[in-house]
């Protein structure tokens, strides 16, 4: 069974993230790059599934500018199979990168692709429904179990107020959730077999897909800032005071 | 100019608070771009349901029914969604950000060819919206276009609309739905139920973090405190990821987003993933053994001191206050 699973590269969520003055984005030069973690999930989850089954093949795929190589590299050493990297320096919006997996699906075939459910940088938490809706395919997002019998899905999601549970016959598009699993580490013999592997580098134009921009950020700002506060001496003192001057208790 | 359209979310014959605050900032949408606010209710049968929804000032509210909308499904509620804002040429389509409006309005938005924003918290006169990035570190003003735009809007970010003086007509309608495009079934839910205030809704929310240290300690350590003050109750990721509570109770970047008059964080770090999910309290309370914590950052009133002496020393301060 074939998987593929797209992810995006976004800075490390431990960065301090700096809002740059201009309103033009963020600062760049301390961040550490990473695969989004909702997208490791992912990777996670389709080695998982190829394992259980013991046949298939996991690809990868990644929109971005040719040094997200090094992404697609980490994927490829936990143990997925080939990778393709769209290169594109444009900016897009959810719409487009949706339409852009879509042509690669199409020409790809797999029966089932599996991403994060939102990328840490952005938070949009869209590409991977719009995708299923392009396709005419089944989604299930914020997944926390996923079991494959054939051609039958059976998809656990975290909703609010409890977990809700939803089938259907692949391919289908599924998003990853906190808990869905924990990624391994690339090993060493991987990320030396991960060398090997292979990365093919495709510019977007040559997809032929409409990649104008619907939405667009015209400029991002920090947040107001919270007022400092105040430490308190003692259990007595932080009730009295949330009692007598915040009138909350 | 086009209407507006609001997806009105609901559960068990009821509209959680969350879908008021879809239609108030829908109501906003409509005055400031010059047009009408219309609310859809989807369902089998959904005429009362409304009913209720006609009580909040709209302009109108669609009871869109059919057979295959009884349980909530994304492709057959975007399918019937997207037919019906093409029917009466809606221009904005919102919902408020909650686990079914984020698993739904999207697929809308690609079977509409739309662009959409997720999570705004600001609607400005010109129809651009402001949504937090980078796990609310940064406040992105954004700018659609076309015929139709998409968005959700952070419960937290607009009061639930209030009654109106008089109702709203109310129009049933069969849902335009082709059944047998329709690929995916519903097998169950399995709820959560507690007697507590809903994590979303109440005024006083307090959370739990890893320093609890177990589930068995947010059972008897911490949930005496939340019920002597009537709060609901929330949680770290770290606690959710160690078993210590279910996932319905994470606040967080990729959790639940809460703003209520208190937050009382108790044994939370308070990691900028864990903020993201709670820094719009009015005011925040921390209660943690590391005075270097990052939550004291942003707390109002900070605790240096172990919870597991501190919060039942706190439950017993507020028993006796509430018995004098």
């Amino acid at each position: 069974m074939k998987i593929l699973v797209p992810l995006k590269r976004v800075p490390d969520p431990a960065t301090t993230i700096r809002i740059l003055p201009d309103g033009t984005g963020i600062a760049t030069d301390n961040v550490k790059w990473v695969i989004n973690p909702f997208d490791e999930i992912a990777i996670e989850e389709a080695l998982r599934i190829k394992e259980r089954l013991k046949t298939g093949e996991v690809v990868l795929l990644t929109i971005g500018q040719s040094n997200w190589q090094e992404q697609l590299r980490t994927g490829l050493a936990m143990g997925a199979d080939r990778a393709k990297l769209i290169v594109s320096d444009k900016p897009l919006d959810t719409l487009a990168i949706a339409r852009v997996i879509a042509e690669v699906v199409a020409e790809e075939q797999p029966k089932l692709v599996i991403l994060g459910k939102q990328a840490i940088d952005d938070d949009s938490n869209q590409v991977g429904q719009m995708l299923a809706e392009i396709m005419g395919w089944p989604q299930a997002t914020f997944a926390s179990k996923v079991d494959i019998e054939g051609e039958r899905c059976t998809v656990v999601r975290e909703v609010d107020g409890g977990l809700e549970t939803v089938a259907f016959a692949l391919p289908a598009v599924i998003t990853t959730d906190l808990r869905l699993n924990e990624p391994r580490y690339a090993s060493l013999p991987g990320i030396m077999k991960a060398r090997k592997k292979e990365l093919k580098e495709i510019p977007i134009d040559s997809l032929g897909v409409d990649l104008t921009p619907k939405l667009k950020i015209k400029e991002l700002k920090a947040p107001p800032k919270r007022q400092a506060g105040r430490k308190v001496g003692s259990v007595e003192e932080l009730v009295k005071l949330l009692h007598e001057e915040a009138k909350l208790i | 100019m086009g209407d507006v359209l609001v997806f009105a979310e609901h559960q068990h014959e009821h509209f959680p608070k969350s879908t008021l605050v879809a239609i108030n900032a829908g109501l906003e949408m409509a005055r400031k771009r010059g047009a009408q606010c219309v609310v859809a209710v989807l369902g089998e049968k959904v005429e009362a349901l409304a009913q209720t929804a006609a009580k909040y000032g709209a302009a109108k509210v669609i009871a869109l029914e059919h057979p295959g909308l009884k349980n909530y499904l994304a492709d057959a509620h975007a399918q019937a969604l997207a037919n019906l804002v093409k029917s009466i040429g809606a221009e904005y389509v919102m919902a408020t950000a909650t686990a079914r409006g984020k698993d739904l309005m999207p697929r809308l938005a690609a079977r509409l060819e739309a662009p959409m924003a997720s999570d705004i918290i600001t609607i400005n006169d010109d129809g651009t919206v402001i949504r937090p990035m980078y796990a609310g570190n940064g406040m992105a003003l954004v700018e659609m276009d076309g015929p139709v735009k998409v968005i959700t809007v952070r419960s937290t970010a607009f009061d639930a609309a209030p009654e109106a003086s008089s109702p709203s007509p109310v129009e049933k309608q069969a849902a335009n739905l082709d059944q047998g495009s329709l690929k995916m079934e519903f097998v169950n839910f399995n709820e959560i139920k507690s007697d507590r205030p809903q994590l979303t809704e109440a005024h006083i929310v307090i959370s739990g973090g890893r320093g609890l240290k177990s589930g068995e300690n947010f059972k008897t350590v911490l949930e005496p405190l939340v019920d002597v003050v009537g709060a609901a109750m929330g949680a770290s990721r770290a606690a959710v990821d160690a078993g210590f509570v279910p996932n319905d109770l994470q606040v967080g970047q990729t959790g639940k987003v809460v703003a209520p008059d208190l937050y009382i964080a108790v044994g939370i770090s308070g990691a900028i993933q864990h903020l993201a999910g709670m820094k719009d309290s009015k005011v925040i309370v921390a209660i943690n053994k590391d005075e270097d914590a990052p939550i004291f950052s942003v707390a109002d009133y900070g605790l240096v001191a172990d919870l597991f002496k501190a919060v039942p020393e706190m439950a017993e301060e507020v028993r006796k206050l509430k018995q004098s």
